[in-house]
């Protein structure tokens, strides 16, 4: 191993490793996922409340602000303190994380849907839950999309990170290269996928980000 | 039978009175048309009446049922409402946004495409526009979607605050068309807030002048014309449009001025008397009660000076007149045409009560074809109104 150079150890790697790689490829994936869903579920509504009660925003998006500053490692290694080690600790720290983008743009989507609509809406005849299902989500949507994709690839760093309280994930991969001596292959292996998902999430999302975007609405045949 | 009786209505801001002690009984298929200065409550009063707001003191009733006591949803599904910056989804299509208080009311989906379709005629607009989206469409367009929007349901009573602000002439004049129509022809009730004094006395079956939160004056156009409250609202009018609108809206009476006239027992030599300090050279002659008979010129009196004759006997009885109460627009041309200098006005009971002179018509004509400032270009709006 000692001869070939980093990309060719990087392929013998991926040849000999290929189905541990994919595997940690989906549980990093998986983890991310599952914190940034637990913080949408959370998210959403905090952020669709503190629009209407816009006293309360403040107070919120600060306190989410404030989370988003601890050092990830601190973090995590505070959830620790109760949880102890293991997923469940990464999918948490995640969620924490993934709240201040997922609330931020839910309110600030929120808030600037167009008021004359609002008031149109309110005017036809429409009930505050049909003025929020048929106006304000679909019309806020596209910016709630772009606060979930700044929550995922904050999320896949995170859960790199997250390796070290044994959650597993490409993070594992990273560590293990670290540990080795000449383990840049093995870094790199670890390293590269974890980047490529970030950048594939990224795209996805924008791409859905931009689908929902009403000011980009046109009639299909014209 | 009254549609909608709003009583003493109030709306207070922190202490300030935006609107104050406001009544107004509406009919069905009248159009009413609010106008006045920024902030002087129209729209809060307007908004009042779907419940947008509600009032501090003060009833509303729409067919004697107090709007208190309705669901605030149903009532505006009810009610069209025409906001003043159209507010069409924009996530919607044009089907979609025309149709949604039929979907609100759960309509069926044929029942509200065939809607859709008719709305989108009356709306002057091609069907396939009904699956573009607002954005696809020019500000004038969005505002006739806005427009029919608030019609789709069949509601009775339509509110629209300055729907046409900010349009061009031609597509405005086609809006006030379309909106008159519908009042005409289909009877519905419009309850209509403009700045435009031209708009609000093209359509309005009653106008509102507001300031400060109080009715000024509420009466029809003509009578407001004829007659504005104060000068707020003559100013509010506009000097050239009363100028222009003098013809058609003053009567004879109101221009004519005081006669000089003999009764017919009188003798010449009083007539004549008569004449020489008045410096007139024709006089009208009236019998006792101050009925209008005939005139005596200076030539009759010239030859039958000295035969003892009194003025009735010597009068001519062929006399032309006009009524008080008639239009100076109507009358204006017969009495030039004849060439008389003067003519004398009447009442419903013969009475003489003046005459009107052939220059105080020349002024009034000449005013209303070229302005006060002899702007020719007066002439188009002044055969407007
Ligand atoms: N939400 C509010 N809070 C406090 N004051 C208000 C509010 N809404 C309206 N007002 C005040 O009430 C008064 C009447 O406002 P309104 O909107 O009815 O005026 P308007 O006649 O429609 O004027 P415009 O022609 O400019 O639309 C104004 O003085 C305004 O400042
Ligand atoms: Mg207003």
């Amino acid at each position: 191993m000692q001869s070939m150079n980093v990309l060719e150890q990087l392929a013998y790697y991926f040849a000999h490793n290929g189905m541990y790689v994919l595997e940690q490829f989906s549980r990093h994936f998986l983890i991310s996922i599952y914190g940034v869903l637990l913080a949408a579920i959370v998210g959403i509504p905090i952020g669709i409340l503190i629009a209407r009660y816009r006293k309360l925003s403040g107070w919120v998006i600060g306190i989410a602000n404030v989370i988003q500053t601890i050092p990830s490692l601190a973090m995590l290694s505070i959830i620790m303190l109760g949880l102890g080690l293991g997923v469940n600790t990464v999918i948490v720290t995640v969620f924490f994380y993934a709240l201040l983008p997922i609330i931020k743009n839910t309110y600030t989507g929120m808030v600037n849907v167009n008021r004359d609509v609002l008031d149109a809406g309110k005017g036809m005849g429409m009930t505050r839950i049909q003025v929020l299902r048929l106006i304000e989500i679909p019309l806020s949507l596209s910016v709630i999309m772009a606060g979930l994709r700044n929550a995922l690839v904050l999320a896949i760093g995170i859960t790199a990170i997250g390796s070290f309280v044994g959650a597993g994930g490409l993070g594992d991969i990273i560590i293990r290269g670290t540990n080795a001596t000449n383990g840049g292959a093995i870094i790199l292996a670890g390293a590269l996928p974890t980047a490529l998902m970030a950048i594939i999430a990224d795209l996805v999302l924008g791409f859905f980000e931009k689908r929902f975007d009403p000011s980009t609405r046109k009639a299909k045949q014209a | 039978m009254t549609l909608l009786t709003m009583s003493h209505l109030n709306k207070i801001y922190n202490g300030n009175k935006a609107v104050d002690d406001f009544n107004l009984e509406i009919e069905k298929g009248e159009f009413i048309c609010f106008i006045g200065t920024s902030g002087s409550g129209k729209t809060t009063t307007m908004r009042m009446i779907n419940r947008m707001l509600h009032q501090t003191s003060g009833t509303i009733k729409i067919n004697g049922e107090n709007i208190a006591k309705m669901d605030p949803v149903k009532l505006r599904r009810k009610i069209g409402y025409v906001i003043q910056n159209v507010g069409l989804m924009p996530h919607m299509t044009i089907r979609e946004n025309i149709t949604l208080v039929p979907k609100l009311l759960k309509w069926s989906e044929a029942k509200r495409n065939e809607k859709a379709v008719e709305m989108i005629k009356l709306a002057e607009l091609p069907e396939d526009y009904l699956d573009r989206y607002p954005a696809e469409l020019s500000g004038g367009q969005q505002q006739r979607i806005g427009v029919v929007r608030a019609l789709a349901a069949d509601q009775d009573i339509i509110l629209m605050d300055e729907p046409f602000g900010a349009l061009d002439p031609i597509t405005r004049e086609s809006l006030q068309d379309l909106v008159k129509d519908l009042q005409e022809r289909l009877g519905k009730t419009f309850i209509f807030v403009t700045h435009d004094m031209d708009e609000a006395l093209t359509l309005a079956t009653r106008i509102v002048i507001m300031s400060h939160g109080k009715q000024i004056q509420v009466d029809t156009p003509d009578n407001i014309l004829r007659h504005p409250e104060n000068e707020f609202v003559e100013s509010l009018i506009g000097q050239e449009r009363l100028i222009q609108a003098r013809p058609s809206i003053t009567t004879v009476g109101q221009v004519a001025t005081k006669a000089v006239s003999a009764r017919e027992t009188q003798t010449l030599k009083e007539a004549l008397g008569e004449m020489h300090t008045k410096r007139v050279d024709t006089l009208l002659v009236t019998d006792d009660d101050g009925v209008l008979r005939g005139f005596v010129g200076i030539e009759q009196i010239n030859q039958f000076y000295g035969t003892g004759k009194e003025i009735g006997d010597i009068m001519d009885r062929n006399i032309f007149y006009v009524k008080e109460d008639s239009v100076i627009r109507d009358t204006v041309e017969r009495i030039l045409k004849r060439g008389f200098k003067n003519v004398p006005v009447i009442d419903h009971d013969h009475h003489l009560v003046g005459i009107v002179t052939r220059a105080t018509l020349v002024d009034m004509v000449y005013d209303a074809l070229w302005g006060e400032s002899d702007k020719p270009d007066n002439t188009e709006a002044g055969d407007k109104a």
